[in-house]
């Protein structure tokens, strides 16, 4: 294969890319102009060819979702960038917007010109004080420079972008949740169908794409479909900027293309665990997607050999715990997030992402029973699928994945009745000593208090 | 600090929240900018600003309520200008994020849950903050503080106390909090006085 030459994060080395002038200069606004004098037809197709899934998580061919936006329904259409950024783990999206802004905005006004959006929207998450202040200011130049507002490039194309920002919720990074918020409403996620294609924003088409999904369109327009389609694997095309943290030697950003395996990635971009010590388990998409095991280092990083490894490629978010971590105290960590973050609209996930944090911090606490462990992956069927969205999906699966390659783990606690690795010199302790939750969940059963099945349930 | 006297979006300041109502194509849309507003005149959210925004936009209060309850970046009751906020999400905690913020509470004591007494520190758990390359992570009023130590976190603590803000990683010196919540309610990208807002739907019975 020949060297892989980084597409994304080509100008990250190049501080002045940040700025108008140094994009202009790199090739930036290129695409635009191609694009422009292209048929918007022809753009979805060659977007289609080019094999472009969504990298907010859950995949989706970006040309087929542009070609379901409806032309003839006489309201307007919108498109939003999803910069809410929040599954743990990930933070991809922070620096693309941070060293690349034009980049993202490049790709977004190409978008448009595809669906005929003229007002667009980028939705970035509150605590992304300054890298949405680059976007403003990106957004700024742009219309000073005639990219946006009226007459886009020269061409006849208007085209408003408004950067909204958001106020701390992890739900709102869910589409119809963001859409809810942008609105000006709590954000909880609408029931689908209908999908924000025919019924998204304010009640009109409404195309909803992540940060790195619309990075890369400017480079398809550019070098053609067919040159991005050879990146990657058959299905899963192009490059991708994996996240990688936790105990790594070097954690960071790494682009590479999609079906690179997690060996290469931990072991030579990521510089291997750190200490030299063994790798114990690791996410290869962020907390919601199951843990994978040193088992499956050589499976390719693509949405269809991890899929068959187990887990999800989700967000590419690879979180890497090695052989002094417990594996317990982090699940029971995400778990509380899960429990924080729930937005409280459906029964399954409100009440079962509370009581899975009440049962996982009675594990770590040394307080659990053997029934436990059967107990939460009852809890996890009666969830999975049965929720509204999907978060309570990413909910149970570091619980069942970490049961499924660590029971015995599980059963030491029980039997020790305490942690095993809360002793280990070096070893950080992930939760607080009551499993007590974040923010308002800040309730904690009483010492000893059993919970019952019925109770759970009822 | 007790809520205000008079209107909080009154003169210059209405007049900005107008022009973020303009610029979407449904009012409703600027509710939050708008209580990011109102936080950034009193430093919190008082329900009298509530009321406010929520004739701005022709809601009720209740309703402008149900959204302020929803979102964390909001503060319902008085605030430090300095909020603090340790990652505590794994990639963060492995590396010592959990002990960052018991120290943070060591140093700041119970009531930093809330505020300390001088009115100057709030402290926060935080989930994934999307930096976990620079993990353990602090923000100060959400701006980026990479790779913290216990040591430095006390020296941004007893620097900010004696009005020498620290420089974030990324972003400069935080403003305080009524500074940042003036960014956030979205000042900085106004429509030139050219741009039309759209007609939201096609119809006019948005
Ligand atoms: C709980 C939850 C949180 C999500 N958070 C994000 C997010 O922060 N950013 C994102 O792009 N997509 C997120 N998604 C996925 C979006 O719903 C949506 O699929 C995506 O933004 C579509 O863009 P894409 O096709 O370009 O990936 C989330 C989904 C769920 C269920
Ligand atoms: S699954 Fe959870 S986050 Fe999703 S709608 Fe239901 S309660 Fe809300
Ligand atoms: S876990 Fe702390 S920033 Fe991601």
């Amino acid at each position: 294969m020949p060297e892989f030459e980084p597409v994304l994060t080509a100008r990250w080395g190049n501080a002045d890319a940040v700025s108008i002038d140094g994009y202009l200069e790199t090739g930036g606004y290129r695409a635009l102009g191609k694009a422009l004098a292209t048929s918007p037809p022809a753009l979805i197709e060659e977007v289609k060819a080019s094999g472009l899934r969504g990298r907010g998580g859950a995949g989706f061919p970006t040309g087929t979702k542009w070609s379901f936006i409806p032309q003839s329904t006489g309201k307007p259409v919108y498109v939003v960038v999803n910069a809410d950024e929040s599954e743990p783990g990930t933070f991809n999206n922070r620096e693309l917007l941070e060293r690349d802004p034009h980049q993202v905005l490049e790709g977004l006004a190409i978008a448009c010109w595809a669906v005929q959006c003229h007002t667009a929207f980028i939705y970035c998450r509150g605590e992304f004080v300054w890298p949405a202040s680059v976007v403003e200011r990106a957004v700024a130049e742009a219309y000073d420079r005639g990219y946006l507002g009226r007459g886009v490039a020269g061409s006849d194309f208007d085209l408003d972008v408004v950067v909204h920002r958001g106020a701390g919720a992890y739900i709102c990074g869910e589409e119809t949740a963001l859409l809810e918020s942008l609105e000006g409403r709590r954000g909880q996620p609408r029931l689908r169908p209908p999908f924000p294609v025919t019924d998204g924003l304010y009640g009109c088409p409404t195309v909803i794409n992540n940060v790195e999904t619309l990075s890369c369109v400017p480079h398809i327009v550019d070098r053609g479909a067919t040159w991005f389609a050879g990146i990657g694997t058959e299905k899963s095309t192009g490059p991708k900027v994996f996240s990688i943290s936790g105990k790594v030697n070097r954690p960071g950003n790494y682009e590479a293309p999609l079906g690179t395996t997690a060996r290469a990635l931990i072991e030579e971009h990521a510089g291997g665990i750190s200490g030299g010590r063994a790798l114990k388990a690791w996410t290869p998409g962020g907390s919601s997607t199951p843990y994978l095991t040193a088992d499956h280092l050589d499976t390719p990083m693509d949405f269809e050999a991890v899929m068959a490894a187990g887990s999800l490629l989700g967000t590419g978010a690879m979180i890497v715990l090695d052989e002094t971590d417990c594996i317990v105290d982090a699940t029971l960590r995400f778990t509380q997030f899960y429990a924080h973050e729930s937005c409280g609209k459906c029964t399954p996930c409100r009440e079962g992402t509370w009581w899975m944090s009440r049962v996982m911090g009675r594990m770590e606490n040394g307080h659990g029973r053997g029934e436990d462990i059967e107990l939460m992956r009852d809890m996890g069927q009666n969830m999975l699928f049965k929720s509204f969205c999907a978060l309570a999906d990413g909910a149970v699966s570091p619980i069942d994945s970490s049961i499924k390659y660590f029971r015995e783990e599980y059963e030491e606690h029980v039997r020790l009745g305490r942690c095993p690795f809360k002793d280990e010199p070096g070893a950080a302790s992930v939760t607080d000593r009551t499993g007590g939750t974040t923010g308002s969940l800040a309730q904690v059963l009483p010492e000893g208090r059993e919970v019952q099945l019925g109770e759970v349930l009822g | 600090m007790t809520a205000p006297e008079g209107p909080v979006l009154s003169g210059p300041v209405r007049e900005l929240a107008d022009r973020i109502v303009a610029k979407y194509p449904v009012a409703r849309s600027a509710l939050v900018p708008l209580l990011y507003l109102v936080q950034s005149e009193v430093g919190w959210v008082p329900r009298e600003g509530m009321r406010e925004v929520a004739e701005i936009l022709g809601l009720t209060t209740a309703e402008v309520e149900a959204v302020a309850t929803f979102y964390t970046m909001l503060k319902l009751q008085p605030s430090g200008r300095y909020v603090i906020s340790v990652c505590t999400n794994p990639s963060c905690s492995l590396l010592g994020g959990r002990r960052l913020y018991e120290r943070a509470r060591d140093v700041l004591g119970e009531a930093s849950e809330r505020v300390t007494d001088d009115g100057l520190f709030t402290v926060e758990e935080e989930e994934c903050l999307a930096a976990c390359d620079a993990a353990p992570v602090v923000t100060v009023n959400y701006t980026y503080f990479d790779r913290v130590t216990e040591e430095q976190l006390e020296g941004m603590i007893a620097g900010i106390r004696e009005g020498r803000v620290p420089e974030a990683s990324r972003g400069g010196v935080p403003g305080d909090l009524r500074e940042v919540s003036r960014l956030l309610s979205g000042e900085r990208s106004l429509p030139g006085p050219e741009r039309q807002p759209a007609s939201a739907t096609g119809d006019d019975g948005a």
